[in-house]
């Protein structure tokens, strides 16, 4: 969050955003446990981010959802995020069009988390 | 994993003859009123004749079609219940088909809601058949470019697999009567089809093949189908080329200079062909750190012996330039005529329209909003991209 809303770039290609995510990671090989983390982005910024706990229900604009190994691809630019909905990497519920009217946003956005230094499980 | 997708392709001489054998009783064409006044609506219409069908015309598509021409169209084709649509003309008659296909089948959609994820269930009441009349490659993809005037964009992502005509037919007597511009013009719009391709992010072997080959044709048959309209091996080789550019784009997508292209048509009403073809070598120049090797390859496959990457893509640039000024094509904005307060005037909307379209981000080098700005000045000044 603290990344996201320090990156200028992102802030501007969202300038106009306003639509929360959840993002969905599901098991296979490499996670037994799925998790759902959701992000409140409106206006270039990010207003707050939470890990859904099981059984809460929680509602967003968008769903974006895809297996664990295909989140890493991500994280690690191996996978674009319009091409892997094109292959059926990742599922999006939520408006389309929207989110193709916004790529950059969402480009930056993949970059922002990518910076985040992570180890995956 | 990705896929390559085709329309079955009728080409060559007398290729229009397989219309007939088509099926479908109910007959809706749809084109504009240069081609009906060309005489070319007649060849068409003829060769449907030949079986029992019902025949509709709908001519008034627009240059670079809105979300009301289109509409238009859907209404006539609600009216008729066509079960084949005839896309005839240029990008624009077979885009508006398209577009008005997808209206006549799902009129639960919102044209600025049809996006590639969208499931269409097209071919449920009618199949479409592309007959290019010009350099297109819209007869082989699975876009239609259509203009949102209530929000001063095109939408670039109006997309989808079930797009691609059951049948595109490439017949050169279509080709023929091109005026000299519009040669030009498209003829180089079908090279930025083969070059964006074969250097962005979603390249593959396929589109790979496909867009060295018609690059290769494109260099070679645009300046003879210019210099001699009835040349009509080299029209008809520019209409295969176009086809399989085409098929490259639509199978790889566009890049950058389309970006900036759709950009310059809005803001300047200017031609897409010739807004694509004044982006292309400042897109080269910016681009080619990002992507040396394969601009090199389209240099040697041209016939450029270059070996360093930079000397061939500045070889390729110069190329492209020399073949520009062959084809009567201006090198620059200014050169294009727009004056320097309209530039100005409209910079802005050349850079957010530029930013926001999806093709912009398969580039092999994505812009910031920054170096659109500077990329645009270069194109107006004429002046090399060195940053």
């Amino acid at each position: 969050m603290e990344q996201l809303n320090v990156n200028k770039s992102y802030e501007e290609a969202a300038k106009t955003w306003e639509g929360d995510f959840l993002f969905v990671i599901e098991t296979d090989a490499e996670l037994k446990d799925p998790a759902t983390y959701y992000v409140d982005l409106w206006h270039g910024k990010c207003r707050g981010v939470a890990l859904v706990q099981p059984g809460e229900d929680r509602k967003a604009a968008f769903i974006y959802s895809g297996q664990y190994s295909n989140w890493k691809k991500l994280i690690n630019k191996q996978i674009d995020p319009i091409q892997g909905l094109l292959i059926g990497k990742f599922k999006l519920q939520g408006d389309m069009a929207k989110v193709l009217r916004a790529v950059r946003a969402a480009k930056e956005l993949v970059e922002t988390a990518g910076k985040v230094p992570t180890e995956f499980a | 994993m990705w896929w390559f997708t085709s329309p079955n392709i009728a080409f060559g001489e007398d290729s229009l003859e397989q219309l007939s054998a088509v099926e479908g009783k109910r007959v809706l064409v749809v084109t504009d009123p240069v081609i009906r006044r060309l005489g070319m609506l007649d060849l068409v219409v003829d060769e449907l004749k030949k079986g029992p069908r019902a025949i509709e015309v709908f001519d008034q598509v627009e240059p670079e079609p809105s979300f009301e021409n289109v509409e238009k169209v859907a209404t006539v084709a609600r009216g008729f219940q066509p079960d084949l649509i005839v896309g005839l003309g240029g990008g624009s008659c077979i885009d508006a088909a398209k577009a008005a296909w997808v209206l006549y089948e799902r009129p639960d959609l919102k044209l600025e809601a049809v996006s590639p994820l969208t499931k269409l269930g097209l071919r449920k009441k009618a199949r479409l058949v592309a007959i290019s009349t010009t350099f297109t490659g819209s007869d082989a993809n699975w876009v239609a470019v259509l203009t949102d005037k209530a929000h001063n964009m095109k939408l670039d992502y109006f997309a989808s697999r079930e797009l691609v005509p059951d049948l595109s037919i490439l017949d050169p007597r279509f080709v023929l009567k091109l005026p000299r511009e519009a040669t030009a013009h498209i003829g180089l719009d079908a090279l930025v089809h083969g070059i964006e391709p074969y250097v962005n992010q979603w390249r593959n072997d396929f589109s790979d093949a496909l867009a060295l080959h018609s690059i290769r044709m494109l260099f070679e048959y645009l300046p003879k189908a210019f210099d001699n309209p009835n040349d009509l091996v080299a029209r008809q080789k520019m209409q295969n080329a176009a086809t399989m550019s085409g098929l490259a784009a639509g199978n790889a997508q566009f890049g950058l200079a389309h970006g900036t292209g759709h950009a310059l048509g809005i803001a300047f009403h200017m031609s897409h062909g010739l807004s694509v073809a004044i982006s292309i070598p400042y897109v080269i120049q910016f681009s080619r750190h990002a992507a040396a090797e394969r601009y090199a390859d389209i240099a040697h496959v041209i016939g450029i012996k270059e070996e360093s990457f930079d000397e061939a893509t500045d070889r390729l640039v110069e190329r492209t330039k020399d073949l520009m000024v062959h084809l009567k094509t201006p090198l620059s904005l200014r050169e294009a005529g727009i004056s320097q307060s309209g530039f100005e005037q409209n910079i802005d909307g050349l850079v957010e329209n530029t930013g926001r379209a999806t093709v912009t981000f398969v580039n092999p080098r994505v812009p910031d909003v920054e170096e659109i700005r500077k990329l645009f000045v270069c194109m107006y000044e004429g002046k090399p991209v060195d940053f």
